[in-house]
């Protein structure tokens, strides 16, 4: 090959990557909320209403109440659920320093669990383990989110980046074909939305119940009749990094209340 | 004793007009649904919401089948003295959930 030759494939390369880069991370991000109806809308701004604060009621309780072996509750190392742990959800997922595990605020709230409370570790989806990241996401409430991609984290990354990318299922569809290329057009009477995590964990009036990103991400998989991976897999806490860096300026804004 | 939330003001001015908002975590099965086997999933909803204030009935609703889970019910209610609220759900497991929450009238 000729250097012009090669000159005018690295340009190719260039322009087919810099399509791919200008749809993975939207130009202006579109909370969750914005996709959906107004009378939703009310409901997720109404602390009194939106049914998500519930699991709030739970989280506080969990918060104050000594657990495990080591007979101590959150509030004896973090102090006031009110006050405590203040924009560290919005660092969530990270990567534990030393280890190379990408933990999302479930599973570290899972870690401390078993290690300084001596106590068994919540389910999935469990009332405890939802209520409390909720407690945690809310002390983080109006910020961006923070996340690491680089170092450690830029394996995992890339990870994310590419199953949003991959087409999968039956349907032979990528995440990025929905929510990339066909965001606020008409699906099944709902509007496409930009796929942003910033509302979770959300209220689903479908599953007329709080749930994480995961369990969303499940549903994904479901929809798009692709295999549905477990509740903090790797692929799962993958996207979920990818999604967080995604959102870029938009704050976080759980609990949210989508259809 | 399921999960509650309730919102309401702690104090108010004698003969204000109050507004008392509030949740309880529940199933609300309707009683229509079957279960993977075929069988039918007996229904269990709350069924009546009392409120008393100072001993008084101040708010009494049924609830019916076609209410989603985790049922929000607002009502008012006039700053009379003060005095504790009793807020108390049924369901038709027999399970009944009391919360209290005192109000100041000045």
């Amino acid at each position: 090959m000729t250097r012009w030759g090669a000159t005018l494939l690295c340009l190719g390369i260039a322009s087919v990557l810099s399509v791919s880069a200008r749809a993975e991370r939207p130009a202006k991000p579109q909370p969750g909320r914005d996709f959906q109806s107004a009378e939703t809308r009310k409901l997720e701004a109404d602390e009194a209403a939106n049914p998500a604060y519930l699991w709030l009621e739970d989280g506080r309780r969990l918060w104050r109440h000594p657990a495990g072996a080591a007979n101590r509750s959150c509030e004896s190392c973090h102090g006031a659920s009110e006050t405590a742990l203040t924009g560290v959800a919005a660092r969530y997922p990270r990567v534990v320093p030393g280890t190379g595990r990408l933990v999302n605020i479930e599973s570290r709230i899972n870690d401390c669990r078993v290690t300084r409370q001596e106590a068994p570790a919540f389910k999935a989806e469990s009332t405890e383990l939802l209520g409390l990241t909720l407690l945690v996401t809310l002390r983080s409430r109006g910020m961006p989110r923070q996340v690491v991609i680089d170092g450690p984290a830029a394996p995992i990354f890339e990870r994310g980046r590419t199953l949003w990318m991959t087409r999968q299922g039956q349907t032979n569809l990528a995440c990025s074909q929905c929510h990339d290329d066909n965001v606020g057009k008409s699906l099944r009477g709902d509007r496409i939305s930009q796929g942003q995590s910033d509302g979770w964990p959300a209220y689903r009036l479908e599953w007329q119940s709080l749930g994480s990103l995961h369990r969303r991400l499940r549903a994904c998989s479901l929809g798009t009749r692709a295999e549905v991976l477990d509740y903090g897999s790797d692929d799962y806490l993958a996207l979920e990094l990818y999604l967080a860096w995604r959102g870029g300026s938009l704050p976080i804004s759980s609990p949210g209340i989508r259809r | 004793m399921s999960t509650t939330r309730i919102v309401m003001p702690e104090t108010a001015r004698k003969g204000e007009v109050i507004e008392i908002r509030t949740l309880i975590r529940h199933e609300m099965e309707t009683g229509h649904r079957r279960d993977h086997t075929g069988k039918p999933v007996p229904r269990d909803i709350v069924h009546t919401f009392t409120v008393t204030y100072a001993g008084d009935e101040v708010f009494r609703t049924e609830l019916f089948p076609g209410v989603a889970a985790n049922p929000y019910i607002a009502f008012t209610t006039v700053a009379v003295a003060t005095g504790d609220l009793e807020f108390t759900w049924l369901d038709d497991q027999g399970r009944r959930t009391v919360e209290t929450r005192r109000l100041s009238v000045t």
